[in-house]
């Protein structure tokens, strides 16, 4: 990738987040990641240690004030990340500094060498160029005196820049400021903030980049999506309007239509709203190009707002077209759930996700105005009670057919 | 005060070079002890800087930290010693 600004960016493996910094985290700097508990910070943190040390050569130090190691290598263990053989192969490495403050007594005047000496040994007994501080703030619950703390932590981050580490601080959010003791935000070049809120009791996790020292950067805030897979971030305003255009044509399946249409269907790569009240045929018709679709060995994704994959497949038997079969050779793919599962980015993110790696060559979503209001949560005129045939999801992922 | 001489007691304290705060952290325990617990305990400095694997092994965050290992319980404490009578407190065996 060019850089034309200069700073060298390392790749966080964070799939949407990578694209959206251009590249990254700043390399060899401190980047604060915060927000309030449950939003992901510490899952961040993993995935951005664990994809540079196993697919980057980039060995990484973890080092954990509050959870155990073991703790973390279960959590993450579900999303296909091995930490132990990592650990084993010493491409990633543990450092849990606990303290307890009940058996401490501070007489005088005292510094956090200590912490120090343990980095270091951890950083180069790996050769590490990662690093992971996962809450540094518990220190202020550790020591009662905030004036060594603050130095001790300014002295860490600068120490950390020196020896060229990459380095990812997680912080609680504060009431009304970034982190609790307002430290953090200032000494780091890149701040990320995680947030995980309930509108209308559906849930939406997005993210923003507050700031980011030498570059440029998406300034918006984007949904994310943690789910089985991990971590993944929607860059979704974030698009360009410089999507494939394709002068191929492709039927709809109903061979009629395709002769009304001027050159035998829809172009490839477009979008297609058909609308029409209840019991018009909006999902009749959207079969009818899934089935017309797979007879040409092409993958179809099929995303339905209000059947199940077993209503869909009766329902569409009952016009001549089985869905069954096509299902079970992967030619089809029938996604099912309901509007109010996840909110409006959500549901976009996960259908993303889904094209990604399916990889279809068009898909199909079904929704009536009355799931698109609860999905949405305001008022929506008659002409969005549709569903729409998008053959191809070309603005989403830009490359030749298959 | 008879018996506790015979009993196993023992400070260690953690430096980290020769940085001033462990230069007087010694010399601060090297005094109290010979003027206020002469003879009682087994004293043993540990500079982490030659030795930093300890410092993992044995919990140390802050620099210099002055551990009693024995008797139990085992108490802490961080910092360069300076205030006497607090350092007396803290490592006051109970039942004295």
């Amino acid at each position: 990738m060019v850089q034309p600004t200069g700073i060298s960016k390392s790749l966080t493996g964070i799939s949407g987040f990578d694209d959206l910094t251009l590249g990254g985290l700043p390399t060899g700097r401190p980047t604060l990641v915060c927000g309030s508990a449950g939003c992901g910070k510490t899952l961040f943190a993993t995935t951005f240690l664990i994809h540079g040390a196993r697919d980057l050569g980039e060995p990484g130090v973890f080092v954990t004030f509050e959870e155990r190691p073991s703790d973390i290598a279960a959590n993450v263990a579900s999303l296909g990340f091995d930490v132990e053989a990592l650990v084993a192969a010493d491409k990633l490495s543990f450092e849990h500094i606990e303290i307890d403050p009940n058996e401490l007594a501070e007489i005088g005047d005292y510094d956090l060498e200590g912490l120090f000496l343990r980095l270091e040994l951890a950083i180069d007994s790996i050769g590490a160029k990662r690093v992971v501080l996962d809450t540094i703030e518990s220190l202020f619950s550790a020591f009662s005196n905030p004036a060594i703390l603050r130095a001790e932590i300014r002295r860490l981050f600068d120490w950390l820049k020196d020896r060229g580490m990459t380095t990812v601080i997680t912080a609680e959010r504060g009431d009304g400021t970034l982190t609790r003791q307002g430290l953090e935000e200032y000494v780091s070049d890149c701040v990320i903030l995680l947030d995980h809120r309930a509108e209308n009791q559906i849930s939406t996790r997005r993210m923003r980049i507050v700031k980011y020292r030498g570059t440029a950067h998406g300034t918006n805030e984007y949904p994310f999506l943690i789910d089985e897979d991990g971590f993944s971030v929607l860059p979704v305003s974030s698009l360009g309007l410089d999507h494939l255009v394709f002068d191929e044509h492709i039927a709809s399946g109903v061979p009629d239509l395709d002769a009304m249409l001027s050159k035998g269907g829809f172009h490839r790569g477009s979008s297609i709203l058909v609308s029409g009240v209840a019991g018009s045929g909006k999902s009749s018709l959207a079969a009818s190009f899934i089935g017309a679709s797979a007879e040409r060995g092409e993958r179809s994704i099929y995303f339905s707002f209000e059947e199940s994959e077993g209503q869909t497949v009766r329902n569409m038997r009952s016009i001549g077209i089985d869905l069954a079969p096509m299902l079970k050779q992967k030619l089809v793919r029938h996604v099912a759930a309901r509007p109010t599962f996840y909110s409006l980015e959500m549901h976009l993110a996960v259908m993303i996700r889904e094209i990604q790696r399916f990889d279809p060559s068009s898909s199909c979503s079904t929704r009536s105005r009355h799931s698109w209001k609860a999905v949405t949560g305001s008022k929506c005129s008659p002409c969005c009670c549709a569903w729409s045939i998008s053959s191809r999801a070309a603005a989403l992922r830009p490359s030749s057919p298959i | 005060m008879t018996t506790e001489s015979s009993n196993a007691r023992k400070l260690t304290l953690y430096v980290a070079g020769q940085t001033p705060k462990s230069l007087t952290a010694i010399a601060n325990l090297k005094k109290i002890t010979e003027e206020h617990m002469p003879g009682q305990y087994e004293i043993e400095v540990i500079d982490l800087r030659e030795n930093p694997k300890l410092a993992k092994e044995h919990s140390i965050v802050a620099i210099p930290t002055l551990v009693r290992s024995l008797p139990v319980p085992i108490r802490r404490i961080i910092g360069d010693l300076s205030d006497v009578e607090k350092v007396l407190v803290s490592l006051k065996v109970q039942g004295e």
